[in-house]
């Protein structure tokens, strides 16, 4: 279990919640997880703009994405998405 | 039991002492949507509206669906809310049923227990609800208009019960108690409004990280239901099996209060036993046809017969352990079915009592009967035979039929 996540007897009743269901983290039970090759990536934000779980994210300050693997789900889409062929769906 | 304070008595059948159960537990929110044979209660109530006796927004709402999700808006900003359905009509709140309760929304719900089509039937049984066990929503089950009246009122107190927060069905038996006139005792309007009282609530952490009461407020936001995903879903439902837990004391904590200032108490709230503590045959129903059960009890008990009657009031939750309590000292029971459970192992309500019994040290002969669907009349002859029944495998030591159909032509 993640850190983050709480137990029955800690969580607020009908889905009330801190930051509301961003809460309820996806981690713990994907199988696969996106790996990005920072050679191969233009930085062109399609798979930001496609991730349906709205894991990846644009940081300015960096100039760069980066991938919260505590919301990915493992779905695969980035990586079908991206015209570079970055990003590899790797094996838990 | 003496009441402790006045009452009135009022020709009312079991639909009309609901209406007026609901009015005087101040009730802000009403919606609903006709359907036999629930009309009744909120015809009545919406004539209440009308003539300016309550203070309650009723919403003509265009499906039964429609009308569960209003109450279900109005509770969650913290009204009381108040609704009835039947058959079909909860049929088509299946899906709001989940969700009230889901909500934690503590809204009263009274069913005019009605069969289901096909073919179209409009008189009573318990097919509606005993499809809705399992939707989260807290069951209880009348034997008459006076228990109608009381448990519709003690309803709200019980939702309401911040360790419950969970929605409550007040089942009453279509036509046998919709539409029959009885005496019903009321109280008068402050004593029921003083015995509900205020609406309580828990404190719940917000999006803003924030304490603030559980209720939809646009000064104190806070978001209820909106997606729980694989690893929160579960822990929302062992909340609710938790809630359903803390009811079964709540439930018998109302009851008491309740008697306190009426004089009537229903058993312990959970189950009402009529001689059955040293009953060697018992019979185990819910509903109006305990008053029936009741008075062949006292022809048998003249004539010197050891039986026996266990009403479930409470279903859901189900009192496993009052149940295995009353029943230890039975030989024979026979568990009686107003619904059927169609390829299963009998009826419902004898699923659940049978496997109840089976971790009780001594395991008693248990039958089924199915009785009493689409509205057939069950007389006390028919009781009386199952009674003759229990006593014949008392005899022989055996079971023959384990689920049998009472009143149908064979
Ligand atoms: S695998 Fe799916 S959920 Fe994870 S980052 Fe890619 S698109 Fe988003
Ligand atoms: S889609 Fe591919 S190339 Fe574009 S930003 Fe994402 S990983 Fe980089």
């Amino acid at each position: 279990m993640t850190a983050k996540e709480k137990s029955w007897k800690e969580i607020s009743p009908a889905g009330v919640c801190w930051k509301s269901s961003t809460q309820f983290l996806t981690g713990d039970w994907k199988t696969y997880k996106p790996v990005r090759d920072l050679e191969k990536c233009t930085r062109c934000l399609l798979c930001v703009l496609f991730c349906p779980d709205g894991a990846i994210h644009w940081k300015p300050e960096k100039g760069d994405i980066e991938f919260d693997y505590n919301f990915c789900k493992g779905c695969g889409i980035c990586a079908n998405e991206c015209p570079a062929k970055a990003i590899e769906m790797k094996l838990e | 039991m003496k009441s402790v304070v006045k009452q009135e008595v009022l020709a009312l059948n079991g639909d009309e002492a609901v209406a007026f159960a609901a009015k005087q537990s101040d009730v802000d929110v009403v919606a609903a949507y006709p359907i036999t044979p629930q009309t009744i209660i909120v015809e009545r109530f919406s004539e209440y509206v009308a003539n300016g006796e309550v203070e309650t927004e009723f919403v003509c709402t265009e499906s039964e669906h429609s009308a569960l999700t209003a109450c279900l808006a109005a509770s969650v900003t913290g009204a009381r809310a108040f609704t009835a359905s039947a058959s079909a009509g909860l049929a088509l709140m299946h899906e709001m049923l989940f969700v009230t309760s889901g909500c934690r929304a503590p809204v009263v719900m009274a069913i005019a227990n009605r069969a289901l089509s096909a073919p179209l039937n409009i008189h009573g049984d318990h097919s509606d609800t005993m499809t809705e066990r399992d939707s989260g929503w807290i069951q209880i089950y009348v034997e008459n208009a006076q228990e109608a009246y009381d448990s519709v009122i003690q309803a709200f107190k019980i939702a309401e019960n911040t360790d419950v927060l969970l929605p409550v069905i007040v089942g009453l038996d279509g036509f046998t108690l919709s539409h029959t006139l009885e005496n019903v005792h009321v109280l008068s309007d402050d004593a029921v409004k003083r015995f509900v009282g205020t609406r309580k609530f828990i404190n719940v952490t917000n999006h803003e990280g924030r304490t603030v009461p559980f209720k939809l407020d646009p000064d104190n936001p806070t978001s209820m239901g909106p997606i729980a995903l694989p690893n929160y879903y579960f822990e929302f439902k062992r909340q609710q099996e938790e809630a359903m837990k803390n009811a079964l004391k709540v439930i018998q904590d109302v009851n008491k209060e309740y008697a306190e200032i009426s004089g009537r108490s229903y058993g312990d709230g959970l189950v009402d036993a009529y001689y059955v503590e040293d009953a060697e045959v018992a019979i185990v129903c819910l509903g109006s046809t305990a008053g029936t059960v009741k008075a062949v009890v006292d022809e048998l008990r003249a004539e010197g017969v050891k039986a026996g009657l266990l009403r479930i009031r409470t279903f859901r939750p189900l009192p496993v352990e009052r149940i295995v309590d009353t029943l230890k000292n039975a030989k024979a029971v026979a568990v009686m079915d107003r619904s059927m459970s169609f390829g299963g192992n009998g009826g419902p309500v004898f699923h659940e009592v049978r496997h109840a019994l089976y971790d009780a040290d001594k395991h008693p002969y248990i039958v089924n009967y199915i009785y009493g669907l689409g509205g057939r009349d069950t007389s006390p002859m028919q009781i009386r035979k199952i009674y003759e029944d229990l006593q014949k495998i008392l005899r022989i030591k055996r079971v023959e039929t384990r689920v049998q159909y009472l009143g149908l032509r064979e």
